[in-house]
C-alpha cells in the first residue's frame, strides 16, 4: 500500500520536500546537540525540562485523541466516523512518533536510552510511560494498516484485529495517565501536585486531537475527493466543544483550589504564570493569550450557528488547537519550574537551535501523517471510483 | 532436502533459546559473594546523617567558604561560571530559600544580627524517602542500605526526571562537557563526570569507603558539619541530636531528610 504515498500532484511533493527541508535542518541541530550537549538549549539547572517536554506533553494528548474516533465507531457503531476513523488512528502513530522522539532529544545520553530496557524500573513512571507509548504506537499501526488493507482488497479485516481495537481504547485513555503522572506525583513541585491533572490532560486532549482532525477533515475536502462528511466533522466539533468547556472547567477548579487555600507554594506558580512574580512575567502574555483564545473557541463552538459555518468552524478548532498547544506546550511545564524548589526564580527562553530541534521533529510527525494519510486517501477515493 | 532443513531449524532454534537463556542462567548463577573486598578501615554505618549547626558556622570568618571548596575541589565539581550550567554539590544560601514558607518579617534581621548576615547551608539531604530514587527509570539513581543515595555516572540517561522530582534543588545535569572547567587541582582519586549526566553530594562515599569521613566535615575549622552513624547510639551525631532542638528542610512532605540544622 506504501507505494501510494508515491503518486501525487506537484503541491503534493512541495509539501513533502519542504517538510523533508525542515526535519533535514532539525537534524543539523541535533548533530550540534549532541556534539555539545543539552547545554546548548535553554534548559539551566533550575528549569530542567523546557519545550521538548513540553511538546511530548501536548502531543501525547493527540494521540490519544484517536480514542474520540475509535470509541464511538467501533463499541457504539456510530457508522458516520467510518469513513475518518483510519484518520484518527493513524494521527495517533504520527503524534506517538514525535513523542517519543521529543523525548529521545531530550536525553543528556541518548546512546544509553536502551538502559530503560536494560534496567527496567516499575517504580518509576517514566519506565510505564515508555511502555504505554509503545504499545500505543504498535496498536494504532497495526489496527489502522491491517484495516486499511483489508478495505482496499475489499475484504472485512481479519478478526485478531478486533481485540486489538478493543484494547486501544482503555490504552488511549492510559497513556496520557501515565503521563499526567510522570507531573502529578512529584512531592516538591506544587504546580503540578495536583490530583486532577490527569483528568485534565484528558479533557484537553479530547478537544486538541479532535480540533485538529476537524482542519484536516475541512482541507482534505477542499484539495481532494476525500469528503469525511458534514456530519461527521459536526459531532466531532461536538466533542471539541464539550472537552474544551471541560478542560476550562478543570483549570478553574485549579485555579479555585490554590487561590482559595491560599498555600503560598501552590499559589505562586499560578501568580507567576497568570500576572508575574517578583518582576519576573516571562509567561504571563502566553497564558493571557492561550485564555482568549479558549474563550472565542468556546464562544464560536458553543454557538450552533457559529459551530456549523464552514467558514468559522476552522477558526474555532485553529483557536482550541493554538490555545491548548500553549497550555500544554509551553506553560504547563516551564511554569511547574518557576520559582524553583528554592523559591528563586530562573526564567527560561529557547535557543534557536532548540526551536530548530522542536519544528525538526514536528516536520517529522508531519511527514508520517503526510504520507500515511495520502495512503488511507487514494485507498478510500480507488474505492469511491 | 526436508530433513536437512528440519535439521538445521531445531539446531537454529536451540541456538536461539541456547542465547536467550543465557542472561537468565547468568543471573541464577551470581552468588552473593561481592566481587571486591571492602577496604578494612571502611567506616560502617547502618544510617549515615549529618547536623548542620549554624550556631558554630556564625564562629567562622565572614564569608568562609572552606567546605563548599573543599568539596568542590575533591569531586571535580566543574565551575562555568554562569547559572544556567552550574553544577553545585553543596552551597550556601539565605535562610527563606533554604526553609521557604519559614520565613517571616523579623528573621532577617535576627540573621543580619545574630548570624552575621551568614547563609545556609544546602546540600543533598540523603532522604530516608528520597523522591528522586522512586522516580529514576534505570536505577542510575539508588539509595544504600547505609542511606546514602548515590548516582551512577556510568548508568543515568541525562533524563532529568530526578530533577525535577528533588524537592531541595540538590541535582545538576552536565549541561556541557565540564572537564575543561575544573578550575581546581585534579582529583585523580574521584572520576571526572561527562555532558548528559546528573550528579550531586554523594555524602563522600569514596572517603567513607576508605575510613576518611567527608571533607566538607574535615574541612570546617568550628566543627559546625558533624557527620554520623544514626544506628549507633553512642555516636557524637545521636547525642547532637539528643541535645539540640534541630529542623530539617521540607520535613513535612514526607521525604524525611537527613541533614539536620541546628539554627
Amino acid at each position: 500500500m506504501l507505494e501510494k504515498a508515491l503518486r501525487g500532484n506537484r503541491g503534493y511533493f512541495i509539501w513533502i520536500a519542504f517538510l523533508l527541508i525542515l526535519v533535514g535542518i532539525g537534524f543539523q541541530f541535533y548533530l550540534r546537540q549532541l556534539a555539545y550537549g543539552l547545554g546548548i538549549t535553554g534548559m539551566s539547572r533550575d528549569v530542567s525540562w523546557g519545550i521538548y517536554i513540553g511538546q511530548f506533553t501536548f502531543l501525547v494528548g493527540v494521540a490519544a485523541s484517536a480514542v474520540m474516533l475509535v470509541l464511538p465507531y467501533y463499541l457504539h457503531n456510530f457508522k458516520v466516523f467510518g469513513k475518518i476513523t483510519i484518520l484518527g488512528e493513524f494521527l495517533a502513530v504520527a503524534s506517538v512518533t514525535m513523542c517519543l522522539t521529543f523525548i529521545i532529544v531530550d536525553l543528556g545520553q541518548p546512546s544509553r536510552a536502551f538502559n530503560v530496557l536494560l534496567h527496567p524500573t516499575p517504580n518509576s513512571v517514566l519506565f510505564w510511560d515508555m511502555i504505554v507509548l509503545n504499545g500505543y504506537l504498535f496498536l494504532n499501526i497495526i489496527i489502522g494498516w491491517t484495516v486499511l488493507g483489508a478495505e482496499a482488497k475489499g475484504a472485512p479485516p481479519p478478526k485478531w484485529v478486533k481485540p486489538l481495537i478493543y484494547i486501544s481504547i482503555p490504552w488511549a485513555i492510559s497513556i496520557h495517565t501515565v503521563t499526567a503522572f510522570l507531573y502529578a506525583g512529584l512531592p516538591g513541585r506544587g504546580f503540578w501536585l495536583t490530583a486532577i491533572m490527569a483528568p485534565r490532560f484528558l479533557g484537553s486532549a479530547f478537544a486538541s486531537g479532535p480540533s485538529l482532525l476537524i482542519l484536516i477533515c475541512l482541507f482534505l475536502r477542499k484539495y481532494t475527493r476525500f469528503d469525511a462528511g458534514w456530519e461527521a466533522v459536526q459531532t466531532l466539533a461536538k466533542i471539541v466543544t464539550y472537552a474544551m468547556i471541560i478542560s476550562v472547567f478543570f483549570v478553574l477548579c485549579e485555579l479555585f483550589t490554590v487561590y482559595y487555600s491560599q498555600i503560598p507554594e501552590h499559589e505562586y506558580h499560578f501568580t507567576y504564570l497568570f500576572v508575574g512574580l517578583h518582576g519576573h512575567s516571562g509567561l504571563v502574555p502566553w497564558m493571557w493569550t492561550c485564555v482568549v483564545l479558549a474563550f472565542i473557541a468556546i464562544a464560536l463552538l458553543i454557538n450552533p450557528k457559529t459551530r456549523n459555518n464552514e467558514a468559522i468552524l476552522p477558526i474555532a478548532c485553529a483557536a482550541v488547537f493554538v490555545s491548548l498547544w500553549i497550555e500544554k506546550g509551553i506553560t504547563l511545564v516551564m511554569t511547574g519550574y518557576i520559582p524553583s524548589p528554592l523559591e528563586t526564580i530562573t526564567e527560561y527562553h529557547p535557543t534557536i537551535p532548540e526551536m530548530g530541534i522542536t519544528l525538526g521533529v514536528w516536520a517529522l510527525g508531519f511527514l508520517i501523517l503526510s504520507i500515511l494519510y495520502k495512503v488511507a486517501v487514494t485507498v478510500k477515493q480507488e474505492l469511491a471510483a | 532436502m526436508d530433513s536437512s532443513r528440519r535439521f538445521f531449524l531445531k539446531i537454529a532454534g536451540l541456538s536461539v533459546i541456547g542465547v536467550g537463556a543465557k542472561p537468565i542462567t547468568d543471573v541464577l548463577a551470581q552468588g552473593t559473594k561481592p566481587k571486591t573486598e571492602p577496604d578494612p578501615k571502611a567506616l560502617a554505618g547502618r544510617r549515615w546523617a549529618m547536623v548542620i549547626d549554624h550556631k558554630k558556622c556564625l564562629n567562622a570568618k565572614e564569608g568562609c567558604k572552606d567546605c563548599v571548596n573543599v568539596c568542590h575541589q575533591v569531586h571535580n565539581v566543574p565551575n562555568f561560571g554562569n547559572t544556567k550550567d552550574e553544577i553545585k554539590w553543596i552551597w550556601q544560601t539565605s535562610f527563606e530559600h533554604a526553609f521557604p514558607g519559614n520565613e517571616n518579617p523579623y528573621i532577617n534581621e535576627y540573621m543580619k544580627e545574630g548570624l552575621k548576615n551568614l547563609p545556609i547551608m544546602v546540600l543533598c539531604n540523603h532522604c530516608d524517602n528520597p523522591p528522586c530514587v522512586r522516580v529514576c527509570p534505570v536505577k542510575a539513581t539508588f539509595k544504600r542500605a547505609d542511606g546514602v543515595v548515590m548516582m551512577d555516572y556510568h548508568r543515568c540517561i541525562g533524563c532529568r526526571f530526578c530533577m525535577a522530582a528533588c524537592p531541595y534543588g540538590a541535582r545538576n545535569l552536565n549541561w556541557k562537557d565540564p572537564r575543561p572547567y575544573i578550575k581546581t587541582e585534579l582529583n585523580l582519586e574521584y572520576p571526572t563526570r561527562t555532558r548528559g549526566v546528573v550528579e550531586k553530594c554523594n555524602f563522600c562515599e569514596e572517603r567513607l569507603a576508605k575510613g576518611l569521613r567527608p571533607a566538607c566535615v574535615e574541612a570546617c575549622k568550628e566543627k559546625a558539619l558533624i557527620f554520623g552513624d544514626l544506628g549507633d547510639p553512642k555516636s557524637e551525631i545521636r547525642e547532637v541530636l539528643r541535645r539540640n532542638m534541630t529542623v530539617q528542610r521540607k520535613s513535612h512532605i514526607g521525604t524525611r531528610p537527613q541533614v539536620y540544622y541546628i539554627l
